[in-house]
């Protein structure tokens, strides 16, 4: 790879805030990270930290005040709608916390939704790589609605990786799962790095979830306050425990 | 509860815009033709009024029935002027007249009287121009027909009156006070009194009616009944008054059809917007279930629901009955402008008034309407378990087994009452009868809609967005085929009635090449009026003379009474040649010669009277007493000459008129019939009514009123397809509200906007396209109920209109792109991040 070598997203000084004048609210204060390819990365913080909101920059979802977005080579900040769109179909992947499917497509149409948008023929043998990891060969040509909610998850997993992207932003993945479900996904978004070298973006506020994490990294007030690398869950909690008491250099 | 229901109904204006246009429209239909027919009925009122106004009383003959009136004498001015009281008594002469225009065309009016009358000096009209004729070559022009046709004093004016036509000078040119051109749009002109009564009448010394104005101190209603008592039983005297208060009534009698029919078009348009109503209400209460649910469940009754429900509903009318009063009050003024101006008839419109029935009927239609269609799903709504409507659960597809089950039944209903009424031939069964059809056929289109809308859908689905867009128009087969029912509605009829049109053109058509043996046809205008224009003896005799004839007839024609029957009777020239070009094959008796006192008919009619050869039958013509004819040949069944009476040569003596109003010409064989035409035209150069035509001129010009009648349908009906396409629209702004979190998804996952205009394209052409087949197939089956029932009536092919479904088609696609616009911009320009969080 070139310029970009090794890191598969980053922010530079990103500043985002809503609304104007006294109403202001400021999400993001420039904000600053690397993250590189092949790892697994959680991003983590109290509700209100901004962590959503970096995801969403990130991805190509929002637009930033002030700063850059790069995913790749490919510089998100300053794209038109038809550009991002683009972006968002070919190089990035997203999991939802719920409403990942469409209830009028199976499963496996789900899965190669977004090659079928974008016109691509589907890798036959990746494809089948990836069903078989995420345990859904029964279970493709079934409805949403037949599905539990893990399997769901797992389907949307698969969606965001067929089509290779540069990353996968997964916010808040197994909010909605119980803890055995949750698991499952969790476990298989960790293979998904390891093994198959997918860079994975992960929002969450569960220090469970983050200890799959090579990579954690702690928001406070639209700041990155603290990083650890490949967490327990106690060290995951421990530090959020102690966020508070973190100065964060106002603005 | 009522504070709640109207938040809620306040904080979704584009739900409340949408189902309300749908009864605004069908309210401004109602109120329009209220205030239009209205304002017309006044208009003609005082019309008539103003037409009267120098008459006290009126002296007419005593109109017979079946017979044309004696003329009056002027021995009757003389008795009338013997009466005490009387100041004068003029006699009036009156009668048809066709002006011809510069143009050597026949000038014609939409509806208003053409006629001529002897210029008395004494009646309302006033000369602007010029003098009063004085010799028997002069004419006075009524200013309208003066300006219509750019007539100037001093100019020549060629009429046609009993006589073929004649020239006159015009002397002078006459209004009326105020300045007005005419009274209602009337071609009018007025001759010396001789000639008028030659032309006018046909008779010397003879006079339509007497104008009798009263002298000081003798009201009109002792000076009508002192001439009567003076003039006897044999004529009717009526004061002015009451004879405008007459003709204004059989004009409004008139109009009162006119009002029927565009109630009519009201009622399909409010039919249809029912189903659109319904369906906005099912969907909104579908996307309400958890606000109604939250209610339930903070202790609020079923009966509460349900009149929350109710009440957006009645809002909602009564706002759109507001709206609808007000858009037809205008509607009403703008087509009564219309009426009066561009109708050419000139009619000085009294102000326009909104009588009571309009505000009424506006009320009553608006809110009863929508309240209907919003109590089921209030009903189903109230249903719902609080908690299961809290759940996060998609509304499971009920089965649709009960539905279809009702909707066979019904459809079996419709069509029964839809034979009934063709049977019997009443209006009122065979309109309800399809109306209920039509609810059956809704009430299957759910069951339906699986099959036909994926086989549809295929043609689309070509890429991702059109099969998301396929798949999601066969999501909810209640909200699709309720959309689809309702553009069914307009075109199903437009499409019955092609099908009767096509069937009757292919009918005549073989009639013309398999039974007429003629050549040419020589035929006047106005053949479906009263009066058709007709041509003299002499004429045909001249025809039958023109080298390369091989043979001619012709007849005249008239209406005449047997008993209380109106019957269609005719007098040929020739009967033998008839028998021979019409291909008549006796079945009893035989036609040739037809003796006087002999009549001939065809076998079905002689069955449908019970008559047999020899039967003895007497006929009331219009200038004889009554006679008795002997049934002398009744032929086989064949599709011309259907209904009518043949009588001798000789009865056309005692008709109306005794002139040719339709000849027929064989050509001799090798002869071209193309020369002939041109040899035989000029014998009516001065006779612009009369056209003489091959076989095929003869049938466009036959048919091609039925063009006219489509074209009218389709405009009226279009309102109705208007309204369906506001479904279209509604429903898939409703859908796209309800797919908030999907389209975000989409566009998330890297769906262009353009694609997500296609999706919602694709699923707006997809219900529209089934709309149409459903129309199309229901449009056959009443057309061929109808041409079924019309087979006696002479219709005896079928015909498709291919070419025309062809287009429906096309244009329900053309229809379903057009109403996925605004709803496919509103769900491209979905932020993303709203759109997935969006609740």
């Amino acid at each position: 790879m070139s310029a970009s070598d090794g890191v598969a997203a980053r922010a530079v000084d990103v500043w985002k805030s809503y609304g104007s004048g006294d109403a202001a609210v400021t999400a993001l204060a420039g904000v600053s990270v690397e993250l590189e390819r092949s790892r697994f990365t959680a991003i983590m913080g109290p509700s209100g930290s901004g962590k959503s909101t970096l995801m969403h920059c990130l991805a190509g979802l929002d637009d930033v005040t002030g700063g850059e977005v790069w995913i790749g080579d490919t510089k998100v900040t300053g794209l038109k709608d038809r550009g991002l769109t683009d972006l968002r179909r070919d190089k990035v992947g997203f999991i939802f916390q719920q409403f990942n499917l469409l209830p009028t497509l199976t499963a496996e149409e789900n899965i190669t939704l977004p090659l079928a948008i974008g016109g691509k023929k589907v890798d036959k043998a990746w494809f089948d790589v990836v069903v078989d990891t995420v345990g859904l060969r029964d279970r493709l040509t079934h409805r949403p609605t037949q599905l539990s909610g893990g399997q769901q998850q797992r389907v949307a997993c698969a969606r965001a990786l067929v089509s290779r992207p540069d990353v996968v932003f997964a916010d808040e993945p197994t909010g909605n799962l119980d803890s055995q479900s949750g698991a499952e996904v969790l476990g298989f978004l960790q293979r998904s790095a390891r093994e198959f070298g997918q860079t994975i973006v992960m929002v969450t506020h569960d220090p469970n979830a983050a200890s799959y994490a090579d990579r954690v990294i702690f928001l406070k007030d639209g700041q990155i306050v603290r990083e650890l690398l490949s967490p327990s869950a106690e060290e995951v909690l421990d530090t959020m425990k102690h966020l508070d008491s973190v100065a964060v250099p106002h603005v | 509860m009522f504070k709640a229901t109207l938040k809620s109904l306040l904080s979704r204006k584009l739900r409340l815009v949408l189902s309300a246009l749908a009864v605004v429209l069908g309210v401004m239909f109602v109120s329009g033709s209220f205030v239009l027919t209205d304002t017309l009925q006044r208009s003609f009122t005082d019309l008539f009024s103003s037409a009267f106004a120098n008459t006290d009383v009126s002296v007419s003959p005593k109109q017979e029935k079946g017979k044309e009136p004696e003329p009056l004498t002027p021995q009757a001015i003389a008795d009338v002027k013997s009466v005490p009281g009387v100041a004068s008594a003029v006699g009036e002469v009156q009668g048809s007249v066709r002006p011809i225009g510069k143009n050597n065309k026949v000038i014609t009016t939409s509806g208003a009287p053409r006629f001529g009358s002897n210029w008395t000096g004494t009646g309302q009209e006033k000369i602007r121009d010029g003098r009063a004729p004085a010799a028997d070559n002069e004419v006075v022009l009524g200013a309208y027909l003066a300006s219509t046709g750019g007539f100037k004093v001093g100019d020549e004016i060629g009429l046609l009156t009993l006589e073929p036509k004649k020239t006159f000078k015009v002397t002078g040119i006459y209004e009326y006070a105020g300045g007005r051109e005419s009274l209602g749009g009337e071609l009018s002109v007025a001759f010396t009194e001789p000639v008028a009564q030659q032309l006018l009448l046909g008779k010397k010394d003879a006079f339509s009616s007497i104008t009798v104005t009263a002298a000081q101190g003798t009201s009109d209603d002792a000076l009508r009944d002192a001439v009567a008592a003076k003039l006897g039983a044999k004529f009717d005297v009526k004061t002015g008054a009451a004879l405008a208060k007459e003709q204004a009534d059989q004009i409004n009698e008139g109009l009162k059809f006119f009002n029927y029919v565009l109630l009519g078009f009201a009622g399909i348009a409010l039919f249809v917007g029912i189903f659109i109503i319904l369906n906005t209400f099912s969907i909104i209460v579908a996307q309400r279930t958890r606000e109604l649910a939250l209610l339930r469940s903070m202790g609020a009754s079923r009966g509460q629901v349900i009149g929350s429900v109710v009440l957006e509903a009645f809002v909602i009318g009564l706002i759109a009955s507001i709206i609808g009063l007000g858009a037809g009050i205008g509607v009403g003024a703008l087509l009564a402008k219309i009426f009066s101006s561009v109708g050419g008839t000139n009619l000085q419109l009294a102000g326009i008034g909104v009588p009571m029935s309009a505000v009424i009927s506006s009320f009553a239609v608006g809110i009863v309407v929508t309240v209907i269609a919003a109590v089921m799903p209030a009903l189903r709504a109230s249903r719902i378990a609080p908690v299961a409507a809290m759940r996060e659960a998609a509304t499971p597809d009920r089965p649709l087994t009960k539905i279809t089950i009702i909707g066979a039944l019904v459809v079996a209903a419709g069509g029964t009452a839809l034979g009934f009424g063709f049977n019997q031939a009443s209006l009122t069964l065979i309109f309800g009868g399809i109306l209920v059809a039509f609810v059956g056929v809704a009430l299957l289109t759910p069951l339906l809609s699986k099959p036909m809308v994926s086989l549809i859908g295929r043609l689309l689905s070509w890429s991702m967005p059109g099969l998301l867009g396929r798949r999601n128009s066969a999501r909810n087969p209640r909200r699709t085929a309720i959309t689809a029912a309702a553009l069914m509605v307009g075109i199903s009829l437009i499409t019955g009635v092609s099908v009767v049109l096509t069937s009757a053109t292919k009918s005549i058509e073989k009639l013309a090449a398999g039974q007429i043996q003629t050549d040419l046809i020589i035929s006047g205008e106005g053949q479906m009026e009263g009066q058709p224009a007709s041509f003299k003896r002499d004429v045909l005799t001249k025809v039958e003379q023109t080298d390369g004839v091989s043979s001619a007839f012709g007849w005249a024609s008239d209406g005449v009474l047997q008993g209380e029957n109106q019957m269609f009777a005719i007098a040929p020239t020739d009967v033998a040649a008839m028998k021979t070009m019409f291909g008549l094959k006796p079945k009893f008796g035989d036609i040739a010669p037809l003796k006087d006192g002999q009549l001939a008919l065809p076998e079905d009619l002689a069955a449908e009277k019970g008559w047999s050869v020899g039967s003895t039958v007497t006929l009331q013509l219009a200038k004889a007493e009554p006679q008795t004819y002997t049934v002398g040949f009744i032929w086989a069944k064949t599709q011309v000459l259907q209904g009518a009476l043949v009588l001798p040569e000789s009865a056309a003596k005692s008709f109306r008129s005794d002139q040719i109003g339709q000849a027929f010409v064989q050509v001799k064989p090798g002869t071209p019939v193309a020369d002939v035409q041109k040899r035989v035209e000029p014998l009516f150069a001065d006779n612009p009514e009369i056209t003489v035509q091959d076989r095929s001129g003869f049938v466009k010009q036959t048919t091609s009123q039925f063009d006219t009648v489509l074209l009218m349908i389709q405009i009226l009906l279009a309102l109705a397809i208007l309204i369906a396409v506001l479904g279209v629209i509604n429903t898939l702004a409703l859908s796209v509200i309800e797919r908030t979190r999907e389209l975000g998804l989409l566009r998330a996952i890297g769906m262009r906007r353009a694609q997500v205009m296609r999706m919602i394209t694709v699923e707006s052409v997809v219900i529209s396209v089934f709309g149409a087949v459903l129309g199309l197939a229901v449009g056959v089956a009443l057309g061929l109920a109808t041409v079924q029932a019309l087979k006696d009536q002479g219709i005896s092919e079928i015909g498709f209109p291919w070419v025309t479904m062809v287009q429906y088609l096309v244009v329900a696609a053309f229809v379903g792109v057009i109403a996925a616009i605004l709803p496919a911009i509103r769900a491209a320009r979905l932020n993303v991040l709203d759109a997935i969080a969006y609740e």
